[in-house]
């Protein structure tokens, strides 16, 4: 399939990027290509310029500091799954990055392209959400701070507003287990439903593939029941589709729920 | 400051030659290394990234090129199925999917090579776990896989 026309630039710093796309409304930044390539051939999206981030110095970066971890952009789900700064300090980012599709796409794909794209079946929102990270957003006005818990506000859509770009994600220190579990279409495809799950104090557990966006659930202890009975407490209203029916989707999200929590304890 | 642009002249090297084209921004790199290279090794399968007949290797890294434009790869090198051969002799992989039948119709086959010679490059003995989960993102309607990831695991033992 053949894309509309459409212009490119490849500017070399962040501060470019952002007049190019505060210059061009119809503009969109460009990472991976994994899904924007995707949905540009079926003509969903018609940008007229893409501002291509893959030449910007620094937006790949990996680095381990006090707090946690600072992950640029455009690090991919390869560069995630083998990093050793990444296996140390947060090892379930890089365990899920592997996970994902095949080998070619997780060389392509990119963590803030998971994010901005938001679609609800990936991976990373909710592993996200449950560690707790922080994003960086820039924009014309300067950069803000957004705590993953309100970044995610619907289906494709996010708090990276038009002319802004996602510049960096924190992730805090692990006070003790991460966990994830999910259901895929074929061994790691598309999730039919997944959980992440994060001890700190009390267990912070995100839904994913039950809503719009990843749904946060706080339970206070991480015994099987206390999970599903929170999950159940949720209410969830998940969608049915070819790959499951809702009733089967809310099923497996208290199933997986108690997966990632167990993997979190440390019980699995 | 880098000014937005509609086409571009790229400078590309594949399989060792080095190619100048002009090329709009809208054109995949597939379809710059079949159309306009006319190297038409390369497949398109699928065209929504998820059959793998399209596989190259752009600078090293093993991607699908229904999902790159051609003009992110200006000053790449890039490996497409056409260099596996030299002089018309085929590689030791190349045989091995001869020899094993890991081919039937031979669509997939291309992206299938690459995907090999990417794990092979980088872990030249692969357990049979390995070889699997480096040819999930390449699909084969005829040979249930089987035959490849023999072919693969014979040409990692011959050392190709
Ligand atoms: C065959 C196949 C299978 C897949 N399976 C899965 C799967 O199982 N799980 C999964 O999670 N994903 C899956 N994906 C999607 C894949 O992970 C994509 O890579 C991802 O959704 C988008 O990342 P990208 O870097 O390719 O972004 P792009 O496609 O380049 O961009 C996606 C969107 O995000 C915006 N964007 C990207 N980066 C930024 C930024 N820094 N700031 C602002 N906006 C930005 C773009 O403008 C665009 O709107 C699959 C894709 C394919 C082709």
């Amino acid at each position: 399939m053949l894309l509309a026309s459409v212009e490119y630039a490849r500017p070399r710093s962040v501060d470019e990027a952002l007049s190019l796309l505060a210059a061009n409304p119809n503009g969109r930044a460009l990472a991976g290509g994994q899904t924007l390539v995707n949905v540009m051939k079926a003509r969903i999206a018609a940008p007229e310029l893409l501002v291509d981030l893959n030449a910007i110095p620094g937006l790949r970066e990996i680095r381990e500091t006090d707090e946690g971890l600072e992950l640029g952009p455009m690090v991919t789900y390869t560069q995630l799954a083998r990093s050793e700064e990444v296996i140390r300090t947060r090892p379930i980012l890089a365990e899920v990055a592997a996970q994902i599709a095949d080998v070619q796409v997780r060389n392509r794909g990119t963590l803030g392209g998971n994010l901005c794209s938001n679609d609800p079946t990936n991976h990373l929102p909710p592993v996200l959400v449950a560690v707790g990270a922080t994003m960086t957003v820039a924009g014309a006005a300067g950069t803000r701070t957004v705590p993953a818990e309100e970044f995610f506000l619907g289906v494709y859509l996010t708090a990276v507003g038009s002319g802004e770009l996602l510049t960096g994600i924190s992730v805090p220190q692990r006070q003790a287990g991460d966990g994830f579990a999910s259901v895929t279409i074929g061994a790691d495809g598309t999730c039919i439903a997944n959980a992440a799950a994060s001890m700190n104090g009390g267990v912070r557990v995100a839904l994913g593939c039950v809503a719009a966006t990843p749904v946060l659930i706080e339970v206070p202890s991480a015994d099987e029941e206390s999970v599903r009975s929170a999950v159940a407490d949720a209410e969830l209203d998940p969608p049915s589709d070819i790959h499951a029916p809702a009733a089967y989707r809310r099923q497996l999200a208290g199933v997986l729920a108690g997966r990632a929590v167990r993997q979190a304890s440390g019980a699995a | 400051m880098s000014e937005p642009v509609a086409q571009k002249t790229i400078s590309v090297e594949v399989n060792g030659t080095t190619y100048e084209r002009e090329v709009e921004a809208r054109r995949l790199l597939v379809h710059f290394i079949r159309d306009d290279l006319d190297l038409t090794g390369t497949h398109v399968g699928c065209d929504t990234g998820n059959c793998g007949a399209c596989s190259v290797i752009v600078g090293g890294t093993l991607l699908k090129s229904c999902m790159m434009l051609a003009i992110q790869a200006d000053g790449a090198s890039i490996e497409t199925v056409e260099g596996l051969a030299v002089d018309g002799e085929l590689k030791p992989l190349q045989q091995a999917f001869g020899d094993h039948h890991a081919l039937q119709c031979g669509y997939c086959t291309p992206g299938m090579l690459m995907s090999a010679k990417a794990l092979l490059d980088e872990n030249p003995e692969p357990t049979e776990g390995e070889i699997r989960r480096a040819i999930q993102g390449n699909i084969c309607r005829c040979t249930g896989y089987v035959n490849i990831v023999e072919a693969i695991a014979a040409a990692a033992e011959a050392g190709s």
